[in-house]
C-alpha cells in the first residue's frame, strides 16, 4: 500500500519582489512501513513539502495522498492518520507536560489513552517531568515533548521535520531508537534531516531535494553503491595546486578526493607529492551518504 | 469527549490559570469605577426617576466588563498561540472550523460571564438592585459575551502582532463600550449624539441588559434583542468563513 502519495506538487510564494518557486513539481511515492528520508540543503523545499502534507499550506498545484485520501478534501480523516513532529521548537506555556498531552488527545476525541500517554513519557526519557510547566523545560526535553504529542494519537504516518537539529547525543539515540521500534511494528516514517549519517543508519529509501526538485531517489544503499565507491582523506598544513583543489573537497586542513579505484588513489598521491607536498594522516574510507549527497548536489542544475 | 469540547477546556484552564490577571482585575478595575463615579455623582445625576445613579451604575459595568474581557479572552489566545507558534498543534489535529468556533467563543462566554459576575457581586451592595426580568439579563449577557467572542476571534486571526491587536481594542471596543451609556442614559447627550449612539451596537447590549434590572430603558429590549442577534448573525458567519478559509492560520 503506499502510505504518500506526492503527485507533481508545486508551490510559488508572490511577494512584491516577484515569484519564488519553493516546490517544482515533485513526485514521488512513499509505501507503508518504510522509514524513508527527505534530504536537501536548507532553502531546498523540504519544510515546505512537509506542510502541504500536513494541511498547514495549500499546493499551488498537484496533489499529496495519505492512504488514498486527498490532503486537501479529506484533511480530518487524513490528519488522524499522520503524525507531525514540527521544525519549530514551539510549546504552550500555560501548561504541564501531561496536560500538554492529555490536551493534543483531545482533540483528536481520545480521552481513554492514559496508559499509551505515561508509555511514550517513558520511552522519550520525559516520566520524571510530566508534572512540570512547559517553560520549566529545557530546549531538548521541550523537543521531546513536542514528538509525544505528535504520536499522542498512534498514528499510522509519522512525519518528522528535523527532529534531532540542535539536540544532544542522548536524546538522538533515545528518539531514534523509539521512532525505530514504531517503524518496525508497522508505522510509515517521512523524516527529514541535516544529519546525514542519520539518513544512512535509518533510511531504507532516500530522496533529494535541491531548489524545490527531486535530485535524486532511491534505495539507501543503491545510491552508495553508484557513487565513488572510496575516498581518499589525509591532512595538509599547505594549499593545493588550483587544479587539484578543484577536484577536492576541503574543509580546513582536511582534504578528501573521491575514488574509484587503486590507481586513481595512487594518482592522486603522485600529484600531492609532486606538488612537494606532505600528506599527513592518510586514510582511505568507504564513500558515505554525505558523499554522495555533495556529489548529488554540486552535479544536480 | 468530542474534540471540540478539549479544546474549549483548554481555553477555559489557559485564563483560569491565570485568574488573578483574567478575572480579579478587570474585577477590580470595576469597582474602582463604582468607587469613585458611584461617590461623585450619586444625588447629581437622574438617569430615571425611579433608578438611584448607582443603581443605574451597577448593570453597566457589569456589561462593559463581561464584553470586555469576552473580547480579551479569544483575541489574546489566538494571538498568543500564532506568535508563540503553537497553533500549530491545533492546526494539525482534526478539528474543523465549527469546533474551533465553538470553543473559543464559548470559553469566551465562561469568561465573560465570569467576570461579569465578579463585578456584579462586588458591586451590588452599593446600590439596593432589583432584577426586573432576569431572563432578559441572561438573554444580553449569553448574546453579549458571544458577540465579543466572536469579534475578540477574527480580531485574533487577523492580527499578526500584539500591537495591532491593542490597537483594535483600544480604538473600536473600548471606545465603543464607554461610549455605549454605561455611565449615562444617551437621553442626556444632545440629539446629534444620541443618534450617534443608536448606530452603536454595543449601546443596545447594554441597554436591553440594563432593561432586564429595572424594567426601564432607552429603547424597547426586543428592538435591541433583533438588532444585536441580527449583527451576530453576520459576525459568526465571518468568523466561519475566515476559519473555514484558515484566513492568516493556513498559507
Amino acid at each position: 500500500m503506499t502510505a504518500i502519495s506526492f503527485q507533481s506538487v508545486s508551490k510559488s510564494f508572490s511577494n512584491a519582489r516577484g515569484t519564488f518557486t519553493a516546490l517544482d513539481g515533485v513526485s514521488f511515492d512513499i509505501q507503508a512501513g518504510e522509514f524513508f528520508g527527505l534530504l536537501g540543503p536548507n532553502g531546498a523545499g523540504k519544510t515546505t513539502l512537509i506542510s502541504i502534507l500536513a494541511g498547514l499550506m495549500q499546493a499551488s498545484s498537484g496533489r499529496i495522498q495519505v492512504h488514498g485520501l486527498d490532503v486537501q478534501t479529506q484533511s480530518a480523516k487524513v490528519r488522524k492518520i499522520l503524525g507531525v513532529v514540527p521544525q519549530e521548537l514551539v510549546f504552550d506555556p500555560f501548561f504541564t507536560v501531561r496536560e500538554a498531552l492529555r490536551f493534543q488527545s483531545g482533540y483528536f476525541g481520545i480521552t481513554d489513552n492514559g496508559v499509551w500517554l505515561d508509555e511514550l513519557l517513558e520511552c522519550l526519557g520525559l516520566a520524571d517531568k510530566a508534572n512540570h510547566n512547559m517553560r520549566q523545560l529545557s530546549g531538548g526535553m521541550k523537543r521531546r515533548v513536542l514528538v509525544a504529542q505528535a504520536l499522542v494519537h498512534k498514528p499510522p504516518v509519522i512525519v518528522l521535520d528535523e527532529p534531532t537539529a540542535g539536540v544532544d547525543v542522548e536524546l538522538r539515540q533515545t528518539l531514534w531508537q523509539f521512532i525505530a521500534r514504531l517503524n518496525r511494528e508497522g508505522h510509515t516514517v517521512l523524516l527529514t534531516t541535516h544529519y546525514l549519517e542519520e539518513a544512512e543508519a535509518l533510511c531504507s529509501r532516500i530522496a533529494m531535494l535541491k531548489q524545490g526538485k527531486v535530485v535524486a531517489l532511491d534505495n539507501t544503499s543503491t545510491l552508495l553503491k553508484n557513487a565513488s565507491s572510496n575516498v581518499l582523506r589525509f591532512k595538509l598544513d599547505e594549499q593545493l595546486p588550483t587544479e587539484l583543489a578543484a577536484q577536492a573537497r576541503i574543509t580546513g586542513r582536511i582534504v578528501q578526493f573521491p575514488a574509484h579505484d587503486a590507481a586513481q588513489i595512487e594518482h592522486y598521491l603522485a600529484a600531492v607529492r609532486s606538488a612537494g607536498l606532505q600528506a599527513q594522516d592518510v586514510e582511505i574510507r568507504k564513500a558515505d551518504l554525505e558523499d554522495v549527497f555533495l556529489d548529488v548536489m554540486g552535479a544536480a542544475p | 469527549m468530542m474534540g471540540w469540547q478539549a479544546l474549549f477546556y483548554k481555553e477555559v484552564l489557559r485564563f483560569w490559570k491565570v485568574s488573578a490577571q483574567t478575572i480579579a482585575a478587570p474585577v477590580l478595575t470595576a469597582l474602582l469605577y463604582m468607587l469613585i463615579f458611584g461617590h461623585l455623582l450619586e444625588g447629581r445625576i437622574t438617569v430615571y426617576d425611579s433608578v438611584s445613579y448607582t443603581a443605574f451604575l451597577v448593570p453597566g459595568l457589569v456589561m462593559m466588563s463581561l464584553l470586555q474581557n469576552a473580547f480579551a479572552n479569544s483575541s489574546s489566545s489566538m494571538v498568543q498561540s500564532k506568535m508563540m507558534g503553537n497553533l500549530v498543534f491545533i492546526l494539525l489535529t482534526p478539528l474543523g472550523p465549527l469546533s474551533w468556533f465553538a470553543a473559543y467563543v464559548l470559553a469566551a462566554v465562561v469568561r465573560g460571564l465570569v467576570v461579569g459576575l465578579g463585578v456584579l457581586l462586588v458591586t451590588m451592595w452599593f446600590a439596593p438592585l432589583i432584577f426586573v426580568a432576569p431572563l432578559w439579563i441572561l438573554v444580553f449577557a449569553l448574546l453579549g459575551a458571544a458577540m465579543l467572542g466572536t469579534l475578540g476571534l477574527i480580531a485574533g486571526l487577523w492580527a499578526d502582532k500584539f500591537d495591532q491587536m491593542s490597537s483594535f481594542q483600544n480604538f473600536l471596543i473600548t471606545p465603543m463600550t464607554f461610549l455605549s451609556g454605561v455611565f449615562y442614559s444617551i437621553h442626556s447627550l444632545p440629539p446629534f449624539w444620541q443618534q450617534v449612539s443608536h448606530l452603536n451596537p454595543f449601546f443596545y447590549m447594554i441597554d436591553g441588559f440594563r432593561y432586564g434590572f429595572f424594567g426601564v430603558s432607552d429603547v424597547s429590549p426586543w428592538l435591541s434583542l433583533g438588532l444585536v442577534g441580527g449583527a451576530y448573525v453576520l459576525v459568526a458567519a465571518l468568523a466561519l468563513q475566515l476559519l473555514r478559509s484558515g484566513y492568516k492560520i493556513r498559507g
